[in-house]
């Protein structure tokens, strides 16, 4: 029941409180902003309706499937909750999430919920939400972007929640950010992948169930959507502009490829994910991972398109 | 047994957290003071009648996050003990002290939260942080949250165990991973259909016993003097340890 779907809930001790203290800040901040927007776009059901599907998020966790070697794909679920409710009202119940897993059941540390609140729940809701519509600005077929871009928007919010880990785990100089990132980034890129999956099936399951739901989220649009849209875009161009400043620290990985030898360097990321992972002649290694998973992305968003056209035309003919 | 249990929620919230902060700033290398603070826990347990292993036995929760910390013998530069048979990385001294420090720092920040939990009904966790100014729609999602999740989670897992049920494989076959993970999809889509549809007959329920919008957590009861005097006691004795390791 407690099994997390990603390894991105930091535990007390990982964190300094200085660090701690601003996702406290910037978690309330974001969170009283998502509560005054929710009240207006829900009114009296906000807390009932918040509430119960909070616990649908924490219960849909458990859902999971064998993908090879003992692994198993996962829901986080803040990309669906963005898609299905809108993404103020998905950051409420994805941190309503965190800080019962926290508060109750000790999955994450309760100095660092803070961030364990903007990782999870508010930048996957944002991102994932930012993502799904701007992909399903991009294919004329609504059907085909409604998949493509849940496939796209799952898989974004996972690896963009990482690396969000990685900055802040860096920032308290826990570990070396040229470590921290590739190894997050490379690890949440295949868990995404299970992510992107489940998110797929079930909008695939909504649009022939309860398709009146997919317009829903969608009705969320004008000022709301826009300006969730900018936060969402905003927060990931500052976590990509963060990574190459934060990482030619001297301390780390540097030093040691320094005196064990360059190739050393290469062999250092042991979850090598996408082949050619760290771009070989980039010198910088965050650098390197900017653009890998800008490469990845490009890469999901082909394979989002493939599946929701596939999805579709079988759904069609069939 | 009422010695621990007996506190304002507020106290035991605050001294969790300010124990917390203090476990945070210990220093690297610092055994001595981190077998302080874990006899500390321990004696807290057993003032609370849970027994001096109680958190101890339920602290594996943050095992998977902490087995990153094992790159760290690695990666901190220091000098070299010894060297990966294959790989040939160096393991420096530093590292290993940091890694270790890490992992002690983590674990027993974790037990001290087991403490509070274990201690201390959610409801009044919720409760206590409304008290603290916390925004009350949160708090109030948060407790529907707790109060309708072992309803769904039984049913997330009935429908794991109906999947498993209508699953029978045919040896030799194994179906694609991509399927499988639809159909986890197809549940998720299904479950969040009924928690919709249940928040609405939740939301109508509310109604007709006269909810209006407004949300009451009840009222606060006063902290006692014997709460104020726990939180203030628990925070000088916090400080003047960290004050007497730091000097």
């Amino acid at each position: 029941m407690l099994a997390s779907p990603a390894v991105m809930h930091i535990p007390d001790g990982f964190l300094t409180p200085l660090v701690a203290a601003i996702g406290w800040v910037l978690a309330l901040a974001s969170l009283s902003l998502a509560v005054r927007r929710t009240q207006t776009s829900l009114g009296e059901r906000q807390v009932p309706m918040m509430g119960v599907l909070a616990a649908f998020i924490f219960a849909a966790q458990a859902f999971n499937f064998p993908v090879a070697a003992g692994t198993s794909g996962h829901l986080l679920g803040g990309a669906l909750a963005a898609i299905l409710m809108g993404p103020w009202a998905a950051g409420l119940m994805m941190s309503a999430v965190v800080i019962l897993q926290g508060l109750v059941f000790q999955d994450g540390g309760l100095l660092v919920m803070g961030w364990n609140m903007v990782n999870m729940g508010l930048i996957t809701a944002l991102v994932g939400f930012a993502v799904y519509g701007g992909v399903r600005k991009l294919i004329r077929d609504p059907s085909v972007g409604q998949l493509a871009g849940a496939f796209v928007a799952a898989w974004i919010s996972v690896e963009v929640a990482a690396m969000a880990t990685a900055v802040e785990l860096a920032a308290s100089g826990t570990f070396p950010l040229n470590l921290a990132l590739p190894a997050m980034a490379g690890v949440h890129a295949l868990i995404g992948l299970g992510e992107a999956i489940i998110t797929t099936g079930a909008v695939a399951f909504l649009q022939v169930v309860r398709p009146d739901l997919l317009q829903r989220g969608e009705g969320e649009s004008g000022g709301l959507a826009s300006s969730a849209t900018a936060i969402g875009l905003g927060l990931a161009l500052l976590i990509a502009c963060l990574s190459p400043l934060a990482s030619p620290s001297p301390d780390g990985l540097l030093t040691v490829a320094g005196a064990g030898g360059f190739a050393y360097l290469e062999r250092t990321a042991p979850f090598e994910v996408l082949p050619g992972y760290s771009v070989p002649s980039v010198m910088n290694p965050a650098l390197a991972t900017a653009l890998a998973v800008v490469v990845g992305t490009v890469i999901v968003f082909g394979l989002g398109l493939l599946i929701g056209r596939l999805a579709v035309s079988r759904r069609r003919t069939g | 047994m009422q010695a621990v249990i007996g506190f304002d929620p507020r106290a035991k919230l605050l001294l969790t957290l300010a124990a917390i902060v203090g476990i945070s700033l210990l220093p690297d290398g610092g055994w001595l003071v981190f077998a302080g603070a874990l006899i500390g826990l321990m004696a807290v347990a057993m003032l609370a009648g849970l027994g001096p292993l109680h958190a101890l036995r339920r602290s594996y929760v943050a095992l998977p996050f902490a087995l990153a910390a094992l790159s760290l013998p690695f990666t901190v530069p220091g000098d070299p003990l010894t060297r990966l048979p294959v790989l040939g990385w160096p393991l420096t001294a530093q590292g290993v002290t940091r890694a270790a420090s890490l992992i002690a720092r983590s674990w027993l920040a974790v037990q001290a939260a087991i403490l509070l939990t274990s201690t201390t009904p959610p409801e009044s966790i919720f409760w206590s942080l409304r008290a603290l100014r916390a925004p009350a729609i949160l708090v109030a999602v948060v407790g529907f949250a707790y109060r309708y999740l072992s309803l769904l989670l039984g049913e997330a897992r009935r429908m794991l165990r109906a999947r498993s049920a209508r699953s029978a494989r045919r040896p030799g076959h194994r179906p694609s991973w991509v399927w499988q993970g639809q159909v986890a999809g197809a549940m998720a889509g299904s479950l969040f259909v009924r928690s919709l549809e249940r928040s609405e007959r939740v939301y109508l329920a509310m109604l007709a016993r006269g909810y209006d919008g407004r949300i009451h957590l009840g009222q606060a009861p006063h902290m006692r003097r014997r709460d104020w005097t726990l939180l203030v006691l628990g925070l000088l004795a916090l400080s003047v340890g960290l004050l007497v390791i730091g000097s």
